[in-house]
């Protein structure tokens, strides 16, 4: 999904380079990749962030898209996860039906990348309907494969841009289950036999949050330039906060040159 | 026996009023060709399942095909929404339109079912979300095995199964090669299968690689020769996805007028897929070519005597 332009950051000192919103997203998201080995994709910055960390901090990490590509090669940044280009020189090219039901669900998927229109504080989320299901106000795509990826893949990596209306108290509709209504969601996990453990990290244009242990997102790291008035601005609830809360790191000057010239040159995603 | 047929006859003699019609390709392989000629020949009633309605299914809603979506993913891939089954169902303009939704998953599940003749397929998938509310087909279902539950959906099987490869024999044996969706599944799973190719071929081609044969011509009742028949979907080696006319859609199908504008040019004003393609114009198809070739290696079967 084309991304809109953000106001690029200048970084304090002003040493490092000026990058954008979205390239710090990118950019923390592929450091949260670190020695992971097979990463289910979504189009847009996952894609981008996933094909930065096979090149920086992940070098084994495999590529598989749900349209059916595993190990998959993008010579060039695809539109849509069932482009031409996830196809040729791919390891292994199989049906949905053994997609989803080998890799995933047998449990071979590490971490699997979702986004959507809301996120409630337990990492809930809704690419359903914004309203009532039976007359919404805004008709969403739906699951995909989003719901049986938030219960399979090992891991579930969340990247979103904050607002009011995404980051909300309640969720409209529950697609894809991650913390359920907090602490007990390990034990329902367990009992329901869930491979995942649901979502670990959050990834948004302001900061990186992590779960706690009563299942809640808390802010670990707030991205250079963003303040925690920001935070609170565009979220529905109190957020927790880490202490000590770090900066994340500026991206570098490898990584942006990495996203500029050989991951996303049109600047599609990320200026 | 050949069953090589137009488009028009195919469509004319397979899909009747009221059938559920799946015309599946996951991204890759959607027949645009046979969902246009549905419209022209204004098939009404239709159910019209797919795991991503797509593009193609927006034409046909927005065209007053079909009175009920069976679907896991409602989107433009890569751009946004889909305006005209948007308009059906966020203001019942012209009309509601009933929806059946699964995740890929679980559509998958149900052309597998549907194929192997089972009463239900079960799957990881559902816990502890609203899908199985929203749909109540979607249910828990106990192991006879063990404690444990799990999801269970029902069989989908199509009276129609279209299906775009790169190329069949006469008798229509197919093969493809490429993102393969579910195309096999939904194809075991229908009733009557059309299958549309790039190319006609000889029944020793097919024989030569039989791993590549998908589908057998034993379950095909029509194969359509239609060049370009996927566009702006895509046929591996032979011509790229049009990303320009899924991101023109969105700006033609936001309005109901600029929706029916386009289909009066592009669907009814054509008489088939060669006029359309022959209306695209050479320069927009030859920047559709693949940049280079790719040709996988070949393998030896043997010869056992």
């Amino acid at each position: 999904m084309s991304e809109p332009r953000g106001v690029p950051t200048p970084a304090a000192g002003s040493a490092a380079p000026a990058f954008s919103k979205s390239e710090m997203m990118i950019v923390a998201a592929a450091r949260e990749l670190a020695g992971q080995r097979v990463c289910f994709v979504g189009v847009g910055l996952p894609n981008i962030a996933v094909n930065l960390a096979r090149r920086t901090v992940a070098p084994t990490l495999e590529l598989v898209y749900e349209s059916g590509a595993f190990g998959a090669k993008p010579a060039r940044l695809p539109l849509s996860i069932g482009d031409p280009t996830i196809v040729t020189g791919a390891t292994a090219v199989v049906s949905m039906f053994e997609l989803f039901s080998f890799y995933l669900q047998g449990g071979l998927v590490d971490v699997g990348f979702l986004g959507a229109a809301q996120v409630d504080r337990f990492g809930n989320l809704n690419s359903t309907v914004i309203g009532d299901y039976e007359h919404p106000k805004t008709r969403l795509p739906g699951s995909g494969g989003a719901c049986e990826i938030a219960i399979n893949a090992r891991q579930v990596f969340v990247i979103m841009r904050q607002s009011k209306r995404s980051f909300v108290d309640r969720i409209d509709f529950r697609t894809s289950p991650g913390n359920l209504g907090g602490a007990d969601a390990a034990r329902i996990r367990r009992e329901e036999g869930w491979l995942g453990r649901g979502p670990s990290v959050v990834v948004t244009d302001l900061g990186i949050y992590h779960f706690d242990d009563t299942g809640q997102m808390r802010l670990d790291s707030i991205h250079p330039g963003a303040t925690l008035d920001q935070v609170r601005e565009t979220m529905g609830w109190e957020p927790r906060l880490a202490d000590p809360l770090v900066t994340t790191p500026a991206p570098t000057p490898e990584e942006l040159r990495l996203i500029r010239e050989e991951l996303d040159p049109e600047g599609a995603y990320t200026k | 026996m050949s069953k090589v047929a137009s488009m028009r006859d195919a469509v004319a003699e397979v899909v009747h009023d009221g059938d559920v019609v799946a015309i599946e390709g996951f991204t890759h392989l959607i027949c645009f060709a046979a969902g246009h000629e549905i419209i022209r020949q204004r098939k009404r009633d239709l159910t019209l399942a797919r795991l991503t309605p797509d593009l193609i299914y927006d034409q046909m809603v927005a065209a007053g095909t079909a009175r009920k979506l069976v679907f896991s993913w409602l989107g433009n891939p890569g751009v946004g929404g889909l305006h005209a089954i948007r308009r059906r169902v966020e203001d019942a303009d012209p009309a509601p339109i009933e929806l059946e939704e699964y995740s890929h998953f679980g559509m998958v599940g149900r052309y597998t079912a549907g194929a192997s003749n089972l009463p239900f397929f079960p799957l990881r998938s559902y816990f502890e979300t609203d899908l199985p509310k929203a749909n109540p087909l979607i249910r828990p279902i106990r192991s006879p095995f063990g404690d444990e539950t799990v999801y269970a959906v029902p069989p989908l099987r199509p009276d129609v199964t279209v299906v775009h490869a790169q190329r069949a024999d006469a008798e229509g044996n197919t093969q493809m090669w490429g993102l393969l969706g579910c195309q096999k599944e939904a194809a075991f799973a229908a009733e009557r299968v059309i299958v549309v190719v790039e190319e006609l071929c000889s029944e020793a081609v097919i024989r030569a690689d039989p791993n590549r044969t998908v589908i057998p011509g034993l379950i095909v009742d029509a194969v359509v020769v239609e060049p370009w028949g996927a566009h702006p979907s895509y046929v591996q080696g032979a011509y790229d996805r049009d990303n320009r006319f899924y991101r023109d859609w969105d700006a033609i199908s936001r309005e109901a007028a600029t929706t029916q504008a386009w289909l009066d040019e592009w669907v009814y004003g054509v008489d088939g897929r060669a006029e359309y393609v022959a209306k695209l114009g050479s320069e927009r198809v030859a920047g559709l070519r693949p940049s280079g070739e790719a040709p996988s290696g070949s393998v030896d079967y043997g010869v056992y005597k």
